[in-house]
């Protein structure tokens, strides 16, 4: 019930119901994107984010540089052995 | 980054298994870690987590599934509403084999129900846009991870003035569970791999209580193999140093406040209920949400006359204890017989991010019982019946 996909958005279909495209793995598949845009992140900016998609929609965006430093971290364990 | 392939790599896997098990030894005890989440039950397993950890290390299963804690009462509600013959009844797939009382939602559909599946909520308000004569009813449940998806429904139901919409709402809160969890005597943990999914809607300063008064550390996690390590790792590091904090191995999408966007949405269209019953935990306050009165006309407990009953559970099935994290799936004494996914009693055997359904699917019980069943001697040595269910729980 809570697993979500991360995925990336590709285009916006409809800015006033917030809808936009988002590819899951080579699935291209609509969501809404009402959880992740106000007035600083609108749905045009959200072209290239990497979100979160649970139940049809973005429920979050995803940060790189910090998936990038808990992968450098889980380096440097695996590189100690 | 793909944000998935990454996450799941053996060669830092097998690092972090090293340094758990480096950090095991320096245990005084055996310790006991609940996962909440019921994602993270299902990742467990399906990567077989739990068998590579050290054997003083114990992972007990929590009420993380909201199908698994809905109670049969709730269920009979569903489906008094879905027979009313001018009713469309929409449901995520999940909930469609919970058993209620007398049926489930898939034998109702069976005997004629019109109950279909959807993917979003939004598939639903669709439905009701090309049913204007039928009345559509979404069975919306979940934690806050699924709170935020159906408060837009509804707003967007309100926006578009669509009058033949509606929602039974079952959500529930993850704090006030963990409280109940927290002040149960029975329980004995040392740490908890907190719901990640759930922390990306609120955040992770809500858990500072378990930290603060309760002694206890945290991890946020994610639920990718690597993530779930890293967090036992963290958990670790934490207990050795006698600390006891939050902390946020999933900070790639979890921010300490959460999401705003969505919380406003929650808080513009729910407010919490009194109580809530859970299967296994009983009545908790302010636990559960409920639509509210601004959006009357949504909500199917006002547009319907269901029962509203209190159902006991089935006598042998001993969800209860296993969702309150004191029992192990197979010591129940119909786990694997009368009790199987395809002929589920309780709900951990419905759902597949159940602890019943999940040791029932992934097996290994051989190993997992070796590791654990020393330290329940009553269950292995005697072979006392085992205690049975009843309505009240707690």
């Amino acid at each position: 019930m809570c697993l979500g996909i991360p995925g990336q958005i590709v285009e916006i279909t409809d800015i006033n119901h917030k809808l936009a495209i988002v590819n899951v793995g080579g699935v291209k598949r609509q969501v809404n994107i009402s959880c992740i845009v106000d007035e600083q992140h609108p749905p045009e900016a959200c072209i290239g984010d990497w979100v979160l998609v649970h139940v049809g929609f973005a429920m979050n965006r995803l940060n790189e540089q910090e998936a990038a430093e808990t992968l450098n971290l889980l380096e440097e364990i695996a590189a100690n052995i | 980054m793909k944000y998935v392939d990454e996450f799941r790599e053996p060669e830092k896997a097998e690092g972090l298994r090293r340094e758990i098990t480096k950090l095991s030894q320096q245990l005084e005890k055996p310790i006991k870690i609940m996962e909440v989440c019921g994602g993270h039950t299902h990742s467990i397993f399906k990567y077989g987590i739990e068998e590579i950890l050290p054997n003083n290390i114990e992972l007990i299963h929590g009420p993380g599934c909201p199908v698994c804690v809905m109670p049969k009462g709730r269920l009979d509600d569903a489906i008094a509403i879905c027979q009313n013959h001018n009713v469309i009844f929409t449901t995520f797939g999940d909930a469609m084999r919970v058993p209620g009382s007398k049926t489930s939602l898939l034998q109702a559909k069976a005997q004629g129900a019109d109950i279909r599946m959807v993917y979003s909520p939004l598939d639903s308000l669709q439905i009701a846009k090309d049913n204007p004569d039928k009345e559509i009813v979404f069975f919306a449940l979940g934690f806050e991870t699924t709170a935020p998806s159906t408060a837009f429904t509804i707003l967007q139901a309100a926006a578009e003035n669509i009058s033949n919409f509606s929602m039974f709402c079952n959500h529930v809160l993850v704090i006030p569970a963990l409280q109940a969890l927290l002040d149960n005597p029975d329980l004995q943990l040392d740490g908890f791999v907190g719901p990640g999914h759930v922390s990306m809607v609120i955040g992770t300063d809500p858990y500072q209580f378990i930290a603060q008064q309760y002694h206890k550390p945290i991890v946020v996690s994610g639920f990718e193999p690597l993530d779930i390590l890293q967090s036992i790792w963290m958990l670790l590091q934490q207990l050795l140093e006698n600390r006891c904090e939050v902390e946020n191995q999933y900070n790639r999408i979890v921010q300490p406040a959460g999401n705003q966007i969505a919380l406003a949405a929650i808080n513009q269209v729910f407010t919490a209920r009194e109580k809530f019953e859970w299967r296994g935990l009983g009545d908790i306050p302010y636990s559960g949400l409920q639509i509210r009165s601004e959006y009357a006309q949504f909500d199917a407990e006002q547009k319907f006359t269901i029962p509203n009953r209190k159902v006991a559970d089935h006598k042998a099935c001993q969800c209860g204890e296993i969702l309150k994290g004191v029992m192990k799936p197979w010591q129940c004494k119909v786990f694997g017989t009368a009790c199987t996914p395809e002929t589920p009693i309780g709900t951990c055997m419905v759902s597949s991010e159940g602890a019943c359904a999940a040791y029932y699917k992934y097996g290994r019980l051989s190993t997992l019982a070796k590791k654990t069943m020393p330290e329940k001697p009553k269950l292995e040595l005697s072979q006392e019946p085992l205690p049975s269910c009843s309505t009240s729980l707690v």
